[in-house]
Parts: C-alpha cells; sequence; structure tokens
C-alpha cells in the first residue's frame, strides 16, 4: 500500500481545551480511509488539520513521506488535497462552471470556454449530466454535492476527504456518490470518508479509524469490522450517563398529538413522510436520529417555523395546524433551537433579558415594562434551574454553553407552556453540563410537562427518555417504551433504510 | 447567461413553466425604464431630443456612472461605499490647493507646482488612499462597511472643508510660467465634439466590464458577494479582494471629483454632497443584489443613465425640485420591488 498522506503524532489544543491527544492517521493510495466517533470525539479537528484549514499545535503532517506546513485550503490543494465540508460551500449565485473553477483556472484573464469544458468533463467522470452553465442555487443538495466533488477533483486532488457526505443525499444520490468514489478508488485517489451512518460505512470503507475524546481507540479492516464491533469502540465505557430512576413521572393525558405530517425535501431541509407521534403530561419523548434525519424538521413543522404539506398538529386537544408561530406560544407550545448562537441567544442583552422576553406581556401594564415584576420572575427561573450566573444583568454571551442552555430552556418556561420541544439540548455544551440540562428535564417533566427532545447521541436517550422515537430518512423507524430499548437496536434503526 | 426555457420549482418540487413574457419583462426592466423615461420626456420637452441637449445629459452620466462603476464593484461583495461623495469633495480641494498653493515640501523649503496629469495622480491616490482605509477598517477591525464608510464620509468632508477653511478655490485655470495650465480641458474638453468626460466614461465602463466578467479578480469579487465563507475555503484572500474593490470604488469617486472641479473650473469643498445615494441608486436600478454577487457593469451603466436622464428631464420639464425628489424615490423603491418579484420567479 503507498501511503499519500499521513498525520503523526498530531496534537491540536484550543485555549485550555485539548481536541486531539497526539493521532496518528494515515491516507493511501485507492483506498477509503473512514473515520468515525461520536460528536467532539475530534474526527473534524484531525480533518480540518489534513486539508491545511488549522495547523497542529504539535506532531507532523506528511505528504509523500516528506514533512509539510500546509498554510490554508489553497496550498493544500496545490499539494493535491481537497476536501468537501459538511456544510457545502459554494456560491449560489455563481454558475457551476464557476464554482469549480473559484479562482480561475489560470492567472489574471478567465478562460471561461475551457472551464466551461473542462467543468463538462469533470462532472461527465463523476457520471452526472449537470450543466456547466447552470447557477449553483438551482441545483439540488446532491446536485451540489457533486460539484463539490469536482470542484476538489479540479485540483488534480489525490487525496479527498468527505465529510458526512451523505447527510443530505437521496437515496439515488447516495448509490451514485459511491459509484463515484468507486471510480476515484481506481484512478488512485485516497479517500478519507466521515460519517455516522454505520452500514454505510462499512460498505464503502477499506479501513475503519474509531476516535474517541481526541484520540485513536481501534482500528480495523472493514472486512474484519461489524456494526456492532464499531458502537462498542465508539462509545467505550467512560462517558456513560446513569439512568435515573428517582423521578418516573406519571404518564398523564396527551398533550402534542402529530398525525401524518409530510414535506417534501427542499434545498436545505429535509423531507417528513407521513410522521405521527404525541407526548404526553409528564413524558420525556426522545427524537432519535442522525444528521439529516429530519428530526429537527419535524420539531420546526409542530412549532409552526417550517410548513408542512400534510397532516395535522393538535395541542391539548385543539387543532393548532394553521396557527402561526406567535399563536402556538400563547397556547402553551415552546421550542428552543439546536442552534443557539443564531436562533436562540440575544448576544447583546443580559441574562435576564434573554429570559424574560417569551413573556414580556406579563410583565408589562400598557406595554410599560414594570421592572420589578419582570426581574422577580427572571430571578425566580434563574433559581429554578439553577442557572450559574453571577447575576440578571450579566451578558448572556459570558454563561458556558451549559448555563445558555438553561438560560434558553428558562425562557421557553416563562410562558408557562404545556409542551416543549427542545432540538439537540446537549450541542456544543461540555459532559458535566449535559447532566445538568438533562436533570432540568426530568425535573420539568416530573412537574408535568410533555417534554420532546432530539438527539444523536443514544445514550443521551437512553439515559433520559421515558420513550425513544427513531427517526431515519424522514420516517419513523421505531417508537418503544426506553425499557424495551437497547442501544443495537436504536442505532439499528436509525441506520434502517427507508423502510415501513 | 443563457437561458432557453425558464423554470420554477413550486412547493411539491414539480416544475412549472412560469409565463416566459413577464419574466423577460422583468429582466429588461432597466431597459424598459430608461426608454420610457426617456419617450415621456421626449414628449413634454420639445428640445429634449437634441444633440446640445444629450450631450449635457451624456455629461451629467458620466458623472454618477463612473462613481457607480466603483460601487459596484464594492456593492458586489456584499459591501457599500458611503465616502464616495465625501472623496469626490476632497479629490476636488486637493486638486484644487495643488494648482493654487502647489506642494511644499518643507524639508527642502521649496513649493513645488506639479504639472495637470501629476495632479491628477495625487488626487487619484488620495482616492485609493482612503479606500484602502476603508478596506483596513473592514477586514482588520471589522467594521461594518456601512459605518466604517459612514465615518470616512464624515473625515473626508471635514478635511475637504478645513483644507480653505471652507472656502472655494477659484478660477483653476493654471499658469503658463509655472507649467500647471489645462486643468479645465478634463471636465471640460470636447474630443471630436463629445465631452472628455463621456470619453473617460467609456473607456472605464469597458474596462470595468472586462474586469468584472472576464477576469479571476471579477471571479473573487463575485465569489465573495456569494458566500465569503465558500470563497474563503476555495483559498481566495478575501480581504485582498475587499482592498482592491474600496480603492477601486475610492479612485473613481477622486476621478469625479476632478472631473466637477475641472467642469467648474473651480473646486468647492461641499461639492459632491449626497452623490454616494446616486451612485446606490444606479447601481441599485441596474439590478444588483445589496446583498452582494449579483449585478453587472452595464446593468450600472443603464441604471445610471436613467438616474441622469430623470433627473434633467424633470429639470426641464419644470418639476419642483421637492417632485423631483419624490418621483426619484418612487422609480428606486419600484425597482428594488420588482428586483424582489424577479428572485422569485427565479
Amino acid at each position: 500500500m503507498v501511503e499519500l498522506m499521513r498525520a503523526s503524532g498530531v496534537k491540536k489544543r484550543y485555549g485550555g481545551v485539548t481536541a486531539l491527544h497526539g493521532v496518528d492517521f494515515a491516507v493511501e493510495v485507492g483506498r477509503v480511509s473512514v473515520l468515525i466517533g461520536e460528536n467532539g470525539a475530534g474526527k473534524s479537528t484531525l480533518m480540518r488539520i489534513l486539508a491545511g484549514i488549522e495547523t497542529p499545535s504539535e506532531g507532523e503532517v506528511h505528504v509523500d513521506g516528506h514533512p509539510v506546513r500546509l498554510n490554508g485550503a489553497r496550498d493544500a490543494a496545490a499539494r493535491g488535497i481537497g476536501m468537501v465540508h459538511q456544510e457545502l460551500n459554494l456560491c449560489p449565485n455563481l454558475s457551476v462552471a464557476e464554482n469549480i473553477f473559484l479562482l480561475g483556472s489560470r492567472k489574471g484573464l478567465l478562460d471561461r470556454s475551457g472551464e466551461r469544458e473542462k467543468a463538462r468533463a469533470l462532472l461527465a467522470r463523476l457520471r452526472q449530466n449537470i450543466d456547466p452553465d447552470r447557477r449553483v442555487a438551482t441545483l439540488s443538495i446532491g446536485e451540489q454535492q457533486i460539484v463539490e466533488i469536482a470542484k476538489a477533483l479540479a485540483e488534480e486532488c489525490r487525496v479527498l476527504i468527505l465529510d458526512e457526505p451523505t447527510s443530505a443525499l437521496s437515496e439515488a444520490e447516495v448509490e451514485v456518490l459511491f459509484e463515484v468514489i468507486g471510480d476515484l478508488k481506481r484512478s488512485g485517489v485516497g479517500i478519507v470518508y466521515i460519517s455516522h451512518r454505520l452500514e454505510e460505512l462499512l460498505r464503502v470503507g477499506d479501513s475503519i479509524t474509531v476516535m474517541r475524546d481526541g484520540r485513536i481507540v481501534a482500528r480495523s479492516e472493514a472486512a474484519d469490522a461489524s456494526v456492532g464491533w464499531i458502537i462498542e469502540q465508539m462509545l467505550g465505557e467512560k462517558g456513560r450517563l446513569k439512568r435515573a430512576n428517582d423521578l418516573a413521572p406519571e404518564e398523564g393525558e396527551t398533550v402534542l398529538a402529530i398525525s401524518g405530517v409530510s414535506r417534501p425535501r427542499d434545498r436545505t431541509s429535509a423531507a417528513l413522510h407521513d410522521i405521527s407521534m404525541e407526548a404526553r403530561a409528564g413524558d420525556i419523548v426522545a427524537l432519535y436520529g442522525l444528521l439529516g434525519s429530519g428530526r429537527t424538521e419535524l420539531m420546526e413543522v409542530a412549532f409552526g417555523a417550517r410548513a408542512a404539506s400534510d397532516g395535522t398538529i393538535t395541542l391539548k386537544g385543539e387543532d393548532i395546524t394553521r396557527l402561526s408561530i406567535a399563536q402556538r406560544v400563547e397556547r402553551g407550545l415552546l421550542f428552543v433551537s439546536e442552534d443557539r448562537k443564531a436562533q436562540g441567544l440575544f448576544a447583546n442583552l443580559d441574562v435576564g433579558r434573554n429570559m424574560a422576553v417569551s413573556d414580556l406581556a406579563s410583565f408589562a401594564q400598557k406595554g410599560v415594562i414594570r421592572a420589578a415584576s419582570e426581574q422577580g420572575a427572571v430571578g425566580r427561573m434563574i433559581a429554578r434551574l439553577g442557572v450559574k450566573t453571577a447575576s440578571a444583568r450579566t451578558a448572556i454571551t459570558a454563561l458556558s454553553g451549559g448555563n445558555q442552555q438553561k438560560a434558553l430552556i428558562g425562557r421557553a418556561l416563562m410562558p408557562g407552556p404545556a409542551a416543549l420541544l427542545l432540538d439537540e439540548p446537549t450541542r456544543g455544551i461540555d459532559v458535566g453540563a449535559r447532566s445538568e440540562v438533562f436533570a432540568t428535564i426530568r425535573q420539568l417533566a416530573a412537574d408535568g410537562l410533555a417534554v420532546v427532545f432530539s438527539t444523536s447521541d443514544v445514550l443521551e436517550a437512553l439515559a433520559v427518555a421515558e420513550r425513544i422515537i427513531v427517526i431515519a430518512k424522514g420516517r419513523i423507524t421505531l417508537d418503544i417504551p426506553v425499557a424495551q430499548a437497547t442501544e443495537a437496536r436504536l442505532i439499528r434503526a436509525a441506520n434502517a433504510a427507508a423502510a415501513a | 447567461m443563457t437561458e432557453g426555457k425558464i423554470l420554477t420549482m413550486n412547493g411539491a418540487g414539480q416544475a412549472v413553466s412560469s409565463d416566459y413574457a413577464m419574466t423577460l419583462l422583468l429582466k429588461f426592466r432597466t431597459v424598459l425604464a430608461l426608454v420610457l423615461v426617456v419617450a415621456i420626456f421626449a414628449v413634454l420637452a420639445p428640445n429634449f431630443l437634441t444633440v446640445a441637449n444629450a450631450l449635457i445629459m451624456l455629461k451629467h452620466i458620466a458623472i454618477v456612472a463612473i462613481l457607480a462603476i466603483g460601487m459596484s464593484f464594492v456593492i458586489l461583495t456584499g459591501g457599500i461605499d458611503l465616502s464616495v461623495g465625501s472623496i469626490a469633495g476632497l479629490a476636488g480641494m486637493v486638486a484644487g490647493a495643488l494648482i493654487i498653493n502647489g506642494l511644499p515640501l518643507t524639508a527642502l523649503g521649496v513649493v513645488v507646482y506639479p504639472s495637470v496629469p501629476v495632479v491628477v495622480g495625487l488626487v487619484l491616490l488620495v482616492g485609493i488612499g482612503i479606500g484602502l482605509f476603508n478596506g483596513l477598517l473592514i477586514n482588520r477591525f471589522q467594521v461594518a462597511p456601512f459605518i466604517a464608510t459612514l465615518g470616512t464620509l464624515y473625515m473626508a468632508r471635514g478635511a475637504a472643508m478645513l483644507m480653505s477653511n471652507g472656502e472655494t478655490f477659484p478660477n483653476l485655470i493654471g499658469n503658463p510660467a509655472l507649467g500647471n495650465e489645462g486643468f479645465s480641458r478634463i471636465g471640460a474638453g470636447l474630443l471630436l465634439g463629445i465631452p472628455a468626460p463621456v470619453w473617460l466614461l467609456a473607456v472605464i465602463a469597458a474596462g470595468a466590464a472586462f474586469v468584472a466578467g472576464s477576469t479571476t479578480f471579477g471571479r473573487r469579487v463575485y465569489a465573495v458577494g456569494g458566500s465569503e465563507r465558500a470563497a474563503l475555503l476555495s483559498g481566495v484572500r478575501v480581504d485582498r479582494v475587499k482592498y482592491a474593490v474600496y480603492a477601486i470604488s475610492g479612485a473613481m469617486a477622486a476621478l469625479v471629483g476632478v472631473l466637477i472641479a475641472s467642469d467648474l473650473v473651480a473646486a468647492h469643498p461641499a461639492s459632491g454632497e449626497s452623490f454616494e445615494l446616486n451612485g446606490i441608486a444606479a447601481v441599485v436600478l441596474g439590478g444588483a443584489s445589496l446583498t452582494g454577487g449579483r449585478g453587472t457593469i452595464v446593468g450600472t451603466l443603464i441604471g445610471a443613465c436613467v438616474i441622469g436622464v430623470l433627473g434633467d428631464g424633470m429639470v426641464m420639464v419644470g418639476i419642483s425640485e421637492f417632485w423631483q425628489m419624490v418621483i426619484k424615490g418612487g422609480v428606486i423603491v419600484t425597482a428594488v420591488v420588482l428586483d424582489r418579484l424577479q428572485e422569485r420567479l427565479g
């Protein structure tokens, strides 16, 4: 096996946090090296180092056996290393050919007809019949993914890094991608492939490398690996959430019911197919699914932030399908987004104002906010959730991720909701804060709320939920009480092809 | 842009053929607007369609268009440059000061009177310098373009006032003994019967259209405006692109300042006031998106024609100054509404 590229003894620290503790990883000619691990295991950091976007704090990167220092994406590209990022990075205003040759195929003057021809040839190599003159904004996500790959190949790339390339693809598009990967392998390209979809990994990979907590914990030839083995290596022993049985709440009446909800896939979001589920008072429902499975879309549809083409949503027996978000909030349905920064926090406001915003009307008299009433309510909520903040006047940005999340949950609780939708409430917060957030969730359910939270971590689902609903490719593939759930069963359901 | 059949996607994911004529109409709306405006004034003002009037209008259009072409590059990256009117004012004053007072080299104890081409060169450098300063604020200190250039708007205008205590530099004809005469030919001169600024515009517009459409720099400008992050990850040096576009905009603004001062044979520190608004209006009328990544130099040129013809035509017809503002605003708002409509139709 000929080695194209190697990371050797690579460490990466961000301030006081160590993301990689001395990792060795090789990319070989004509082989697909799969990298897998839970969120935060260090896969992305390692890839960004291989792609030249970040430099290691310690250790070396070798290309063709020689140590190199990669200065940025362009430098890496010049050495034949290309990366397709998880979130697509194309200019929607430009054509396919213009995106592929964003830097121009030669210096100074553009060679439009030459670029168009080369683009057509590259796309043909990828077995695609996409018109090079089409504007990228008009392409489907799958087609955009292909264009990204073509862009990497245009640089004569020998190492291609694919970060979760299938998360937004349809079944048919995944097949095309796999054929393309096969072609590339045969032409000698070394591929680094990252995904959470286990069966897919075993199919496409030649070697499997498992990462956990910034270390490589296991390696195997794909032929010798199994889904069970991967799961075992990924999870390890530590970091397991202990299940708390102290607050097993009683099941109450149905609060939130979703029935027959469907929506088509569009450029930026997944489809939903005939989804029905419900959450009772005192219930904690985990919505477990992989990235791009439709879990966020389902929550947004329930909350009214996204339109459904079909289906009804009822809250405490009332049909709320046609109501606006504000009307749903008034009736007691609240939502906390997974994207804290962009869709949650008001970075410009303090903790108290961040929390009070959802219930201003009850603090105000004729439109004037009564400070005492607002501060009283905010203070009680901070105490109730145990938000660690110097005071309600502290800037929200000064809080840790976990406490920001608690403050946002507090915001959702201010109007006294009946049902709470939490989209990946533990995204971007550390392990300790994670169990605190879950303690809060359990307390809320014990207080009689219906809580639905989404997660891509099977252990979270098992440790916290009363019921677990698995969503895969926009369909519910499993809906069981926690007592009947096992890790393997959930992971299999999340990886299930469009069954049922 | 080659579009045979125009397709849009509806919610259910089916391809629907939208009204071809409507889309075509929207696409060429700026040209239509120009034809309409010309036709209306041709009817209302008897001597509107004369060669003499056309030449006067073209000269006015050149002022708006040169400014707007510089602004186009900035807007294509998703930025904005509010400082151009003030740069024009300051540029005129610097030119005036160099011709009247010369360049005092205190270290040598002499005063140098540069020739007119050197004066123009120095003034353009002033414009480029202010543009690079805008770029510095935006790149290095992450100041929003709107605020950064609002700041330089005030600074440059203040500097223009300070140069002469708010007074005008009159009579910029130069002195044969000093070898610096001929300044007025830039703005008021004629070549083959056509005003010099119009020739200048023709050269600049052709150059800018070429740069925007056929060079790697142009491609990068569109890329930055389309997705700054994608550009960055593709290896585009985004900060350099931004320095360059603000420098171009500053240079074009300085040139406009020279043209005005030269035409009037006098430099007034308040000249160029609110020109930035005309420039932005021309770019937007030309079909550019203020969020960046979409627009053309030809579009900007047509937009500038609409603004110029509208302004002159309304004066000729005798519409009150106040109504002129209302009508101009209405035209701009209509253009943007139509633009959103086109966006939605794909």
